[in-house]
């Protein structure tokens, strides 16, 4: 059986390959979006623009200085961290008190500038990043070809959902985050620096969205906008999976991918809405989202 | 407000706006930031009055752009039917998006609007009567009661008239007993519920209000320039329309017109702007300013977001309030 109601197998296969990747970088996304909404209560619209960061970083590190993909995997989240915490100091704390919209407003506008810069330096037009070296090639599983590299970033991300998930859940220092974002005044009170916590949780949310940023430069055309089409789309994921839980948004975040996946299959024209036609469904059934509380 | 009537202010604006055409500025430019102007109220309406962030505008600016659009030049509707019809399928997007959007409140709201309205971006890109990433093109602009729409003076005034009476039509509404309630959910939803009303059903009238007068600026829009764009319908555009009520003054009657004068200004004289900072700093880096106008928005956005909250007028009527309070005491 090579045919899959009328689709040839390995062509289902390589697509529901293809929407797992997509659907990594979206649980990667909503995840830092998630864990940064839970501490500070601001929908980051930045998160988008740091992750093109990201891929750009990993591209200029490989251009200019030569430094290898690997080194760029680690050293890129640093460096957009390290960005993360001055935002976060220099603009964000000073919204906290306000209605969300402003953290919106705000994040938005670092959108704005930091897509300016790059695109006033490098156009809009991609730039190719070479798969690095040990993930070149492909293997053949007898029933598809599978691209090494595209294998990895599924892997890579899975395995950083769940390290982040186990580390929210799991350990104390998580079980600290989540009392923080229940309870902020009672959690200082136990004599925990909340405010170094919240610089810290922004840091790391940012960090990760970086980290898709690399995992997505060999596959994607590294670009000014790269950010900000993927940026809506893990909105609508965040709305489908309901912000409430970490797990829910790495779930619905893969699931989206591969639903998305398999659309282009079946009916390629709705590829670039089903996301936001599920949105409306789940809307209209649960209005808090599949993983969300209702308050 | 302090209860002076607001209205020989308002007429004495629009005289002279009116006038503006013949003391030689060029009247494309006044109609262009009427209509965002226009958009920048509609947007007001909800923001400002009812405290919903609604980040998917620009759809219903699309959406009625593509609509007249596609009215006056393949069926060769009249200017005025035209107009109103893409109005018309606004108002019923509006009503699409708002059955859906309120039943999440706050920042879901505003994620929500700004999903749908990228959904129907696509369905613009890929749609045949589109014209696709080309666009409606040289869309007529024909005729109203046998004034001849391709004088661009004449025009002027039939823009400046949707303008005036859709601003009339936001002012009674805002001062209604249905704008009081409005603005009494902005200020405390839940007192609200308490207090009787079907809180969702107001925000729903109120969504629908401000989509249908957001299309009617699209399809002004159409009329104008003569041509629909996907720029219409991205979602920068809702970005923008947001940056310029925030500049202007969220809340205030003549805020999201200054603002959107001040952004449309920025936007067609950014490049001089660059030019001239070259020229004087020597700094030839600032001379591609026109080509990034986005960082400059951005950071009007944050400083905004940051310093000044209540806008260039609620800034200045903050200022004027300080200045006469010893007096009155």
């Amino acid at each position: 059986m090579t045919d899959f109601f009328g689709i040839p197998l390995p062509a289902l296969l390589g697509q529901l390959l293809l929407g797992l990747v997509n659907g990594s970088f979206y649980a990667m996304l909503s995840l830092g979006l998630a864990v940064i909404f839970g501490m500070l209560n601001i929908i980051n619209f930045a998160h988008g623009a740091l992750y093109m960061m990201g891929a750009f970083l990993a591209w200029m590190g490989l251009e200019y200085l030569g430094i290898n993909y690997w080194a760029m995997l680690l050293l890129a989240p640093l460096v957009v961290g390290a960005l993360g915490i001055v935002i976060e100091r220099a603009l964000l704390q000073w919204l906290y008190k306000l209605d969300h919209i402003y953290g919106l407003l705000l994040t938005f506008g670092i959108t704005l500038v930091t897509e300016g810069i790059f695109r006033s330096f490098y156009g809009v037009s991609g730039q190719q990043y070479a798969v690095p070296e040990a993930l070149q090639g492909a293997t053949n599983l007898g029933f598809m070809i599978l691209p090494n590299y595209r294998a990895w970033v599924v892997v890579a991300s899975i395995t950083v959902c769940i390290a982040v998930w186990a580390l929210i859940e799991k350990t104390s220092l998580g079980a600290t985050l989540r009392a923080g974002t229940e309870n902020a005044k009672l959690v200082q009170a136990f004599g925990i620096n909340v405010p170094r916590m919240i610089t810290l949780t922004y840091a790391g949310g940012v960090a990760l969205a970086a980290f898709a940023g690399v995992l997505a430069a060999p596959i994607l055309q590294v670009s000014a906008l790269m950010g900000s089409n993927l940026i809506i789309v893990v909105f609508a994921v965040v709305v489908i999976g309901g912000m409430g839980s970490i797990l829910g948004s790495i779930l619905t975040g893969l699931g989206l991918g591969v639903i998305e996946g398999l659309t282009k299959v079946f009916y390629p024209e709705a590829s670039n809405t089903v996301v936001f036609v599920v949105m409306a469904i789940v809307l209209l059934v649960r209005p808090a989202g599949l993983f969300g509380k209702e308050k | 407000m302090n209860g002076r009537n607001p209205l020989p202010g308002y007429a004495a604006l629009f005289i002279a706006i009116a006038a503006l055409p013949l003391l030689g500025v060029y009247p494309i430019f006044v109609m262009k930031v009427l209509c965002y102007a226009l958009f920048a109220c509609a947007f007001n309406l909800l923001i400002g009055y009812t405290g919903l962030l609604s980040f998917g505008h620009a759809a219903f600016l699309g959406t009625a752009a593509y609509v007249a659009g596609h009215a006056l030049k393949v069926w060769g509707l009249p200017a005025p039917l035209g107009v109103l019809l893409g109005a018309a399928c606004a108002g019923a997007m509006g009503l699409l998006f708002g059955l859906l959007a309120i039943k999440r409140a706050g920042i879901y709201f505003s994620m929500i609007t700004l999903a749908l309205s990228q959904m129907l971006f696509f369905v613009f890109l890929q749609a045949s009567f589109t014209g696709g990433e080309d666009g409606l093109q040289s869309v007529p602009r024909g005729s109203l009661l046998g004034l001849d729409l391709t004088q661009d003076l004449t025009l002027f005034y039939v823009v400046l008239g949707i303008f005036i009476a859709a601003f009339w039509l936001i002012y009674r509404t805002v001062h209604s007993p249905f704008g009081q309630v409005l603005t009494s959910i902005r200020e405390n939803e839940p007192r609200a519920i308490s207090l009787g009303y079907d809180v969702d059903r107001f925000k729903l009238v109120a969504f629908v209000l401000s989509a249908t007068l957001a299309g009617l600026a699209g399809a002004t829009k159409t009329l104008v320039l003569g041509f629909a764009t996907l720029t219409d319908a991205i979602w920068t555009t809702s970005g923008l329309v947001i940056l310029m009520t925030l500049v202007g003054g969220m809340g205030t009657m003549i805020g999201p017109m200054v603002g959107a004068l001040i952004i449309i200004a920025l936007e067609n004289k950014i490049g001089d702007l660059g030019q001239a900072l070259a020229n004087l700093t020597g700094i030839a880096w600032f001379n591609g300013l026109g080509e990034s106008v986005s960082l400059v928005t951005g950071l009007i956005f944050i400083v905004c977001v940051l310093a000044f909250r209540r806008g260039v007028v609620g800034e200045a009527w903050a200022l004027w309030e300080k200045l006469r309070a010893p007096r009155a005491s």
